[in-house]
């Protein structure tokens, strides 16, 4: 079964292809096909993962090369694949949530026209970010990575007739893009550098050339990590990609895509072992974007955007683990996974909302929605446990694992890791009271109805997995499981016992829950947000996204619109005018010499006598000197 | 002689065509014709390329028969890799560009006869210029290409054909003009050195001074540099691009411009590799501007056809900077990109030519919503758009990729600078998708038609080569490895080794750990 892991790639990659080729005939049963091929990639992935499990640990990868894909002199890309215990880990992710979005999309999307097309980029986007994480080369990581960025950017889109969704497409796009341009110069050092991209060979070799060396490659591929998962600079684009249909927010832009900077760092564990400095700035990027995600989920009114905001913020925990070394690596995959499972719950159980409220996304309308819909209630509640880290949930532990490495590693980082999940209490109550408790705000048209069975199902597995994956932490088998692949040291003796650190944790999430339940939940939600100049400055900062946009536009976006324009302008009247006013002078000087030319007898009498007095002068010139 | 009969196979069709009767009701039949001259020229390149022996390399397939003995001119045909993908590229294109170009509305009472007999005298002496191994007979079919496009330019041209036409004349007359010079001071070089020859293996051996060689250097440079174009010597292109028909441009963009790229890797590299590399810093630097540069400009144009003409200045600093680079890694990935260039110039230009014809308008604010109306349509622009911005998995990828990598082994700032190029690009081909394919239908597009059945199939083996060759590009480049690899041993130079190569044993173990 190890050969033949490239099945799980090219069975969604053809039925995406097929059915987007096949055309209108393929609409009535395309989305079927396509869901079956996903199962189908999930069935396959759970037999290789048994089949890997089986072996010994120490032999537990699978190299396998299926073509080359490139070769020019020394440069040499194959077309490979590497299936190894944090490939499989992802692998039953991806098609697993991947699976059970396909089913719940066949409901939400029963009345587009145009769900065929829906389907064939949901499994496109399955084939792409599979290639993601089982290249054994980063050129091939690179195909995936810009494979997944297309499918974003296509899903984004998807309902293209509105501007505002074709923009944000356009805008997760080319923000990518700037981080890609970090990873394509990173693959290119590791070629000058190493001559060879084979992640395997560059990681077991970063080590003979200079720590400088390591640390630059480490940085561009954190750019690259940054612009993926919607880190500390670039992360303007995750809250306008909500634009997107809702399930592909839970896919893509919450439980798989963006967590690719996270794989990236931790794949890459070799080169970042090898940068102090490449880790130190990891860490930074994952503690400013878990807090600047965290204070925006707490101030946005649009459910799906205070759930991005904490998407953010969640993957910054996750960045933060990844900087933190092998100390960290194993469990920021594991905040990886139960983030994967309680993240696309609630975004599945926030599109199970909106579905009933005819696509409202302000929360501000909502309020007790737990009677009209039961099951999306039960669902979410157990994704909001989760996340909030309510002990036993899964989020408990994962979330717990990476303060306390945190607090092992700097009390700073650890102090901010804390107040992070104080604040993710915060605006997850907060979210939770003014949907589901308190008042109902819904206008008199609305009717709330809970979701069919196709949408509801998706949501109980998803909920079970909220609840119970912090079993995967049981005996230490995710780290033990990833050990081959990472390594794994223990972090530095904390000051005082793990027990009392758990304690601490948990005190301070119930601080945040508190706080806002009594700002929500006790007092009446007015259904009409205050203006911008009625709130306080953390509020309308947050509201604006810590001011994300502004600044790319005066930094970035006018000065190139300036540049484009002047160029433009210089193009036309600098270059161009040049070589027009050349042929301008040169038409010119012509005219000027046909003047002479005007066919009378006496003017060119008297040029001839002009010319002979000038020759004869000239001769006297010269004999009399 | 299959050489010679793969050149005049086209140009037979022209006087063929020329022959038929005129008028529209014969009009289908002439474009049958053409179409099947067209494909019958294809098929002999495949056979060519079928014969061409990789392993050897070299020049193969070779004809020389003496020309103008006192002068030392031969009729010397012959190809190697980078010619053959490039004869490849245009007997490809050139059925492509005539089945798309089936519903053209010429201007005035234009015959469509004269029409496809220029493009197919043009792909004869294209396919001439490729297998040139001989520097006069080059130099005279590289300026006898002017000739088709002027007419197809100026007499079918949009309302500014006159001046487009002209201006694209006299810009490539003075590069010809110094070209020629250079020609005749070769003449010089070699009769000094003994017998006076043009053949492109003697002149390799011929002795000149540094001054000479750089002083000829300029010459083919600076006629190869407007072809191509390199920044400063665009502006033509814009102007020419915005006045032709579709089809026009295509073939002069994807074929007869990479005549300067081409030219620069035969004849500047191959004759004066000492004054190529003295040439290198300067040519580098304007070929890295001429990636940004042309991105910005790109960015910026309201008209369609010319920003695709600024994307293809940006393309061809790409293919430049590879070439000058002198690695075999960017050599090689400049001759793919030639050939996937003008592929993916060809969607282009063929996709925007029909969504220009049908809306009357080439402005992009014309446009808004058409996706609603014409989603086939609306894939197509985004494939090839998807492709000029080099999405991994798509041709132009690779071949990108391979440029910058090279570029990186020997000079980093050049590399970093030009990798700059893949976020503009993203820029100007998704805000010119976004306007035209996106937002509300504009009004007035009610009626538009989505791509009909033969202009899929006109644009279908572009977009399948377009895909196939992004994940196996290893037949084409194949056919270039060796080429490329003599080309840089005539330079002299080599790919810099890297600074701390992996353990071969290391690398051993773990391709072992895969099988």
């Amino acid at each position: 079964m190890l050969d033949l892991v490239w099945l799980l790639v090219a069975i969604p990659l053809v039925s995406g292809l097929g059915l987007l080729v096949w055309g209108k005939e393929a609409d009535a049963w395309g989305h079927l096909v396509a869901t079956v091929a996903s199962a189908a990639s999930f069935v396959l992935g759970v037999v290789a993962f048994i089949e890997l499990a089986g072996r010994d640990a120490d032999d537990r990868s699978v190299t396998h090369v299926l073509f080359t894909w490139i070769e020019a002199g020394p440069f040499h890309v194959d077309m490979a694949y590497h299936y190894d215990p944090l490939a499989a880990l992802f692998v039953l992710l991806i098609t697993g949530v991947g699976t059970l979005i396909h089913v719940y999309s066949i409901g939400y999307m029963a009345h587009d026209e145009r769900r065929r097309r829906f389907f064939c980029f949901l499994n496109i986007f399955v084939a792409a970010m599979l290639t993601l994480v089982l290249a054994a080369d980063y050129l091939v990581i690179f195909l995936g990575w810009e494979g997944v960025g297309l499918a974003s950017y296509l899903l984004i889109g998807f309902w293209q007739h509105k501007p505002s969704a074709a923009a944000a497409a356009k805008k997760a796009f080319v923000v990518n893009r700037v981080g890609d341009l970090g990873m394509a110069l990173a693959i290119m050092l590791m070629f000058a550098q190493l001559g060879t991209t084979d992640i395997a060979s560059v990681n077991a070799s970063i080590g003979s050339a200079s720590t400088s060396v390591a640390t630059a490659m480490g940085l561009l591929l954190l750019l690259g990590a940054c612009g993926k998962s919607a880190q500390v600079p670039l992360q303007s684009w995750l809250l306008d990609a909500m634009e997107g249909p809702t399930p592909v927010s839970a896919l893509i832009h919450a439980a798989t895509m963006v967590t690719a900077g996270v794989y990236l760092v931790v794949r890459s564990n070799g080169i970042f072992d090898a940068s102090e400095a490449a880790r130190t700035a990891v860490v930074v990027v994952g503690l400013v974007t878990l807090l600047v995600g965290a204070w925006i989920g707490c101030a946005k009114d649009d459910i799906k955007k205070a759930l991005a905001g904490s998407t953010m913020s969640q993957i910054g925990y996750m960045m933060l683990a990844a900087g933190l070394g092998p100390a960290g690596y194993a469990f920021a995959i594991f905040h990886l996974i139960t983030h994967g499972f309680f993240k696309a719950n609630m975004f599945l159980g926030a599109g199970s909302v909106m579905h009933a409220m005819d696509d409202d996304v302000d929360m501000r309308h909502y309020g007790a929605l737990r009677t009209s819909l039961p099951i999306t209630f039960a669902t979410f509640a157990l994704g909001y446990l989760a996340i909030i880290g309510f002990p036993g949930f899964s989020g408990f532990f994962s979330k717990d694992k990476i303060i306390e490495a945190a607090f092992g590693y700097n009390v700073w980082v650890g102090l901010g890791t804390l107040l992070g999940a104080g604040v993710t209490a915060f605006y997850m109550t907060r979210l939770m009271m003014m949907t589901f408790f308190g008042e109902k705000r819904w206008r008199d048209e609305v009717h709330p109805h809970e979701s069919p069975l196709v949408m509801t199902i998706p949501l109980m597995v998803l909920g079970a997995a909220s609840l119970l994956g912090g079993a995967l932490l049981a005996g230490d088998w995710i780290v033990d499981w990833l050990e081959p692949v990472v390594g794994h040291t223990e972090h530095h003796e904390l000051a005082i016992p793990a027990l009392a650190m758990s304690a601490i944790i948990v005190a301070v999430v119930a601080v945040g829950a508190t706080l806002a339940y009594l700002t929500y939940g006790r007092r009446p939600v007015a259904d009409v947000a205050p203006l911008d100049s009625q709130v306080r400055w953390p509020v309308r900062a947050g509201r604006h996204e810590m001011y994300g946009n502004e600044i790319n536009e005066a930094l970035v976006v006018r000065p190139v619109q300036h540049t484009t324009r002047t160029l433009v302008f210089l193009d036309g009247r600098g270059i161009d005018g040049f070589v027009t006013g050349l042929a301008d002078r040169l038409g010119e000087a012509s005219q000027a010499l046909r003047k002479p030319q005007n066919g009378l007898v006496r003017s060119y009498a008297l040029g001839i006598f002009a010319g002979a007095t000038l020759v004869l002068v000239a001769l006297l010139a010269v004999t009399l000197a | 002689m299959i050489l010679t009969l793969l050149a005049a196979t086209p140009l037979l069709g022209a006087l063929v065509v020329t022959c038929l009767p005129r008028g529209s009701a014969n009009a289908s039949t002439v474009k049958a014709v053409a179409i099947g001259f067209s494909a019958l020229t294809l098929a002999l390149s495949l056979v060519v390329m079928a014969r061409y022996d990789v392993e050897s390399g070299g020049y193969q397939m070779t004809e020389k028969h003496e020309w103008i003995g006192q002068l030392g001119a031969w009729y010397s045909l012959g190809v190697n890799g980078i010619g053959l993908v490039l004869i490849l590229l245009t007997t490809i294109l050139v059925p492509v560009v005539l089945l798309a170009a089936w519903d053209d509305r010429l201007p005035g009472r234009r015959s469509v006869n004269s029409y496809v007999a220029w493009m197919l005298v043009l792909e004869g002496l294209a396919i001439g210029v490729f297998a040139a191994t001989d520097a006069f007979l080059f130099y005279v079919l590289f300026e006898a290409t002017l000739i088709p496009i002027y007419f197809l330019i100026g007499s079918y041209g949009g309302p500014q054909r006159t001046y487009a036409a002209v201006k694209f004349l006299i810009y490539n007359l003075v590069g010809g003009l110094l070209m020629l010079a250079a020609i005749v001071g070769l003449y010089v070089v070699s009769a000094k050195d003994g017998n006076a020859s043009y053949l492109l293996s003697d002149l390799q051996n011929v002795d000149m001074s540094t001054t000479t060689e750089r002083l000829l250097f300029c010459g083919f440079m600076a006629a190869f540099a407007i072809k191509a174009p390199l920044f400063p010597f665009h502006t033509w292109l814009p102007d020419a691009a915005a006045s032709a028909t579709p089809g026009t441009s295509v073939l002069m963009v994807s074929v007869i411009d990479k005549i300067g790229t081409f030219g620069m890797l035969r004849w500047c590299l191959g004759v004066f590799p000492g004054a190529s590399e003295w040439a290198s810093p300067v040519v580098i630097t304007l070929a890295v501007i001429s990636i940004v540069y042309g991105a910005l400009c790109a960015i910026g144009q309201d008209d369609i056809r010319r920003l695709v003409a600024f994307t293809s200045v940006s393309h061809f600093g790409f293919i430049i900077l590879g070439i000058f680079a002198f690695t075999t890694v960017s050599t090689a990935g400049s001759t793919l990109y030639m050939f996937n260039h003008g592929l993916s110039t060809a969607a282009l230009f063929l996709v925007t030519g029909l969504m220009i014809a049908r809306r009357g308008s080439a402005s992009i604010g014309d446009f808004g919503g058409v996706q609603k109306v014409a989603p086939i349509m609306s894939g197509v622009l985004l494939v090839a758009g998807l492709s000029s911005l080099s999405l991994p998995g798509l041709a132009p990828f690779v071949s990108e990729f391979m440029v910058l990598a090279g570029t990186f082994t020997r000079s980093v700032p050049a590399a970093a600078v030009a990798t700059l190029g893949i976020v503009l690009a993203a820029l100007y081909i998704l805000i010119m998708y976004a306007k035209v394919m996106t937002g509300p239908l504009r009004e007035g597009l009610e009626g538009f038609r989505d791509l009909g059945s033969r202009e899929v199939a006109a644009l279908a083996p572009t977009l399948v080569l377009i895909v196939g060759l992004g994940f196996y590009p290893q037949p084409m480049l194949n056919v270039i490895n060796p080429a490329v690899d003599e080309v840089i041993s005539q330079v002299g130079q080599g790919d810099p080794p890297p600074r701390t190569p992996v353990d071969v044993s290391e690398q051993a173990k773990t391709e072992e750990g895969g099988h």
